[in-house]
């Protein structure tokens, strides 16, 4: 990689899903070390921008392209997206009956390590290692032995998102809603799991309706998404103004 | 529009689950055959080259008379094209010399055969904790471990033999459990069937080995009708296995067994199939028709009687074993998981008749539908007057994968009495899209995924299976379903 390239270039995107074009002409370009939030009103393509990202099946890509550590990775699997460092915290994670979260986890941490030719890591070593990043969520370890997201509260599923961050240690996490149904207190602790998380090699990508998660992480760039491109960027300020005024001045 | 992506799931999902059947090869050796159809005259031959008692070929008789009267059940969710009972081959059996004494005279070709299936006959590589008694179309070929079996008392022997050698068992207990006209395929099974295996566990005993009857349809044309028989005596107990494959043909076959247990007070009889019958290609094209009968009588006091069954073979399959709970405190269980894929059909389930006073039965179906099948549970649960205290508990889960496949759930039940407790869970799951992608966001393929959730779904069964069908269990399951999930 070119010094100094961007993490995440992503130019002229247009993306369709059953023939209905959502994105169109995004452009973004994300450097380590940066976090951007994106904000904007519901349906304005903010979660397809997120899948897109990882790669999910049902949306074509149209044209345009997405480059990440100088490549353009469209031709590639979810899971080879994921093996090179794209992370997707879900905003509905998903419940998997029968299969138990610490399994999920392990199977999850060792076929990265396969991917790098690593050595996989068998179940005792893998407690160890999980032990650790579960204080950094403030889990308790109970939640290994359950099954995976099945009767979490919505709490429990967003900070089992963030562990499985953690876990993976990926170099751009995009969180969709990680912060909505949240009560304070969990906001706190997923706030500070995630900052404890950042450092100058990664990025992450907020895409969030409130600013309240924004009181805890500290935006490099805010961005305003509207029917499926980006229609303002600004600092942190921006969005307070959005908070305060909503988003119909910015239209037109 | 068709969403694109169900498309590209469901591709790599029915990839999974359309691994190529292993077991679909067929075996040339010389047979003996009675020409196809079925009238008086096929059931006086098979009873003259079975060398049968009087009482035999009566039975036959007046199974077939029977059979004759009735009609094919229609109640099931299963649609397959009119059966011609005058196309199918009663009788085939390999060619033998004479009775065989030991091994070394079995059709080196046969003992191949078994070999391939993964089943040894020959002394050197026996299973060490199993007897294995081989049937091939329509004939036992080997029982292995007979001699140590009997100085236990146990008899463990081809049905036909049994016929021979313990004619007042056979008359005692044959169509005890199962009456002749039970059903249209009891009664043409009694009026037919060719051989099976016969367990007798005497006063007293526990079993020394696990006893286990590895069935094969070879002949393209033939039917398979087994009759198996398990007799435990008072305070005896004893685990018992079954394995089916078939070859590949475009036609189908059809397989009509009847199995009937027997526990007397204080017995306990543990039943494990694994059937893995051809299932048909990935159009529906051939297959085993798989329509079986198979009873439990739970005769004597505390007698219990376990079914465990594995079904991820057979085109169609039409099977409810089953449990007649009369001694008092009388224990019945049922086990399933179900797997079908492609056009496949499963109309499966039990049936808990409660007679006897604080019996308790225990029902856990798992059904696993992908491709385009169907697959439905349906049970009994029929607690009379007297079955004071009985008490039953059922869980039906079902597993979809991909969006065209189709599950059922049937329970009906009965209670004729105020002190029962009846419990009945049921819950549908799906392994769709959305699941997939999770598991590949995180870095896990898709194979892994499948794998991970298919055992996690029928985890509770697997821990009901004899140590080494588990394993193979598991492995089948996954490999039945390579392709299916996306």
């Amino acid at each position: 990689m070119i010094l100094n390239s961007p993490l995440l270039e992503i130019k002229n995107l247009q993306v369709s899903i059953n023939d209905n074009k959502i994105l169109k002409d995004l452009n973004l370009t994300v450097n380590k070390g940066e976090i951007h939030a994106i904000m904007g009103p519901n349906g304005s393509g903010k979660s397809t921008f997120s899948k897109v990202l990882a790669g999910h099946p049902a949306y074509s890509v149209l044209n345009g392209d997405i480059i990440f550590k100088g490549t353009s990775i469209l031709d590639l699997e979810p899971e080879e997206r994921s093996h090179l460092g794209i992370f997707l915290a879900f905003q509905y994670p998903i419940e998997i009956p029968g299969v138990s979260n610490e399994d999920f986890l392990r199977l999850a941490y060792n076929s990265k390590q396969k991917f790098y030719n690593k050595p996989e890591v068998d179940p005792l070593e893998f407690l160890g290692i999980i032990n650790e990043k579960l204080k950094l969520v403030n889990m308790s370890s109970l939640f290994l032995s359950r099954n995976v997201n099945e009767g979490f509260s919505g709490g429990e599923k967003k900070r089992n998102e963030i562990l499985q961050m953690i876990l993976l240690d990926s170099e751009l996490s995009i969180l969709d809603e990680t912060d909505s149904g949240l009560d304070i207190d969990a906001l706190k602790i997923i706030s500070n799991g995630i900052n404890q998380f950042m450092n100058p090699d990664k990025a992450i990508i907020l895409i969030t309706h409130y600013q309240r998660l924004l009181d805890y992480i500290s935006p490099t760039y805010v961005h305003v998404m509207q029917n499926g491109k980006i229609i303002k960027t600004g600092s942190a300020e921006l969005a307070k103004e959005l908070e305060n005024k909503g988003y119909e001045w910015l239209q037109r | 529009m068709v969403n694109q992506s169900n498309k590209v799931l469901n591709k790599d999902i029915t990839k999974l689950v359309n691994q190529n059947y292993q077991y679909g090869f067929s075996t040339n050796i010389e047979k003996d055959i009675i020409e196809k159809g079925l009238n008086e005259n096929t059931i006086r031959l098979i009873s003259k080259k079975k060398k049968e008692t009087k009482f035999l070929l009566e039975f036959r008789l007046k199974a077939y008379k029977k059979w004759k009267q009735m009609s094919e059940p229609e109640w099931a969710y299963l649609k397959f094209p009119q059966i011609d009972y005058q196309d199918i081959i009663y009788y085939s059996a390999p060619k033998v010399q004479k009775k065989l004494k030991d091994l070394n005279q079995v059709d080196p070709e046969l003992l191949r055969t078994f070999e391939k299936l993964g089943i040894s006959l020959t002394e050197q590589k026996r299973l060490a904790n199993v007897a294995i008694d081989a049937v091939f179309d329509s004939v036992s070929i080997a029982t292995t471990f007979k001699e140590e079996l009997s100085k236990h008392g146990v008899i463990f022997s081809s049905i036909s033999e049994a016929i021979n050698e313990y004619p007042d068992l056979i008359e005692k207990y044959l169509g005890s459990v199962v009456p002749i006209s039970d059903n249209y395929f009891s009664a043409l099974n009694s009026a037919v069937f060719t051989d099976g295996s016969f367990c007798y566990i005497p006063k007293d005993t526990i079993c020394p080995l696990d006893l286990s009857t590895y069935f094969r349809i070879n002949d393209q044309k033939s039917g398979q009708f087994e009759r198996t028989l398990i007799i435990a005596e008072k305070n005896s107990k004893v685990n018992y296995l079954e394995g089916c494959t078939a070859p590949q043909y475009d036609t189908n076959q059809l397989h009509a067994a009847v199995v009937e247990l027997i526990a007397l007070e204080n017995a306990s009889i543990k039943y494990s199939t694994v059937q893995n019958w051809y299932s048909g290609n990935e159009f529906g094209k051939g297959g085993v028709y798989n329509f079986v009968t198979k009873r439990g009588l739970c005769a004597g006091l505390n007698s219990r009687i376990s079914w465990t069954q594995v079904e991820t073979g057979s085109s169609i399959t039409w099977k409810y074993p089953s449990c007649l709970l009369v001694g008092d405190n009388s224990q019945g269980e049922f086990y399933s998981i179900a797997l079908t894929n492609n056009y496949q059909q499963a109309d499966t389930g039990t049936k808990m008749i409660h007679i006897g006073k604080n019996t308790r039965s225990r029902i856990i179906s798992k059904g696993i539908s992908a491709g385009k099948s169907k697959n439905s549970y349906r049970g009994l649960v029929n607690v009379t007057n007297k079955a004071l205290g009985a008490r039953n508990y059922s869980q039906c889960d079902s597993l979809l994968i991909g969006s065209a496949s189709n599950a059922n759930t049937f329970p009906f039940i009965s209670v004729q009495n105020s002190t029962t407790k009846i419990e009945h869970e049921a819950s549908t799951s799906k392994i769709g899209e959305e699941q997939i992608f999770y598991f590949l966001q995180r870095g896990i393929n898709v194979e892994k995924a499948v794998e991970l959730m298919i055992s996690g779904f029928c985890r509770e069964i697997f821990t009901k299976l004899p140590l080494e069908f588990a394993a193979e269990a598991d492995k089948l399951l996954t490999l039945k379903l390579e392709g299916s999930v996306g």
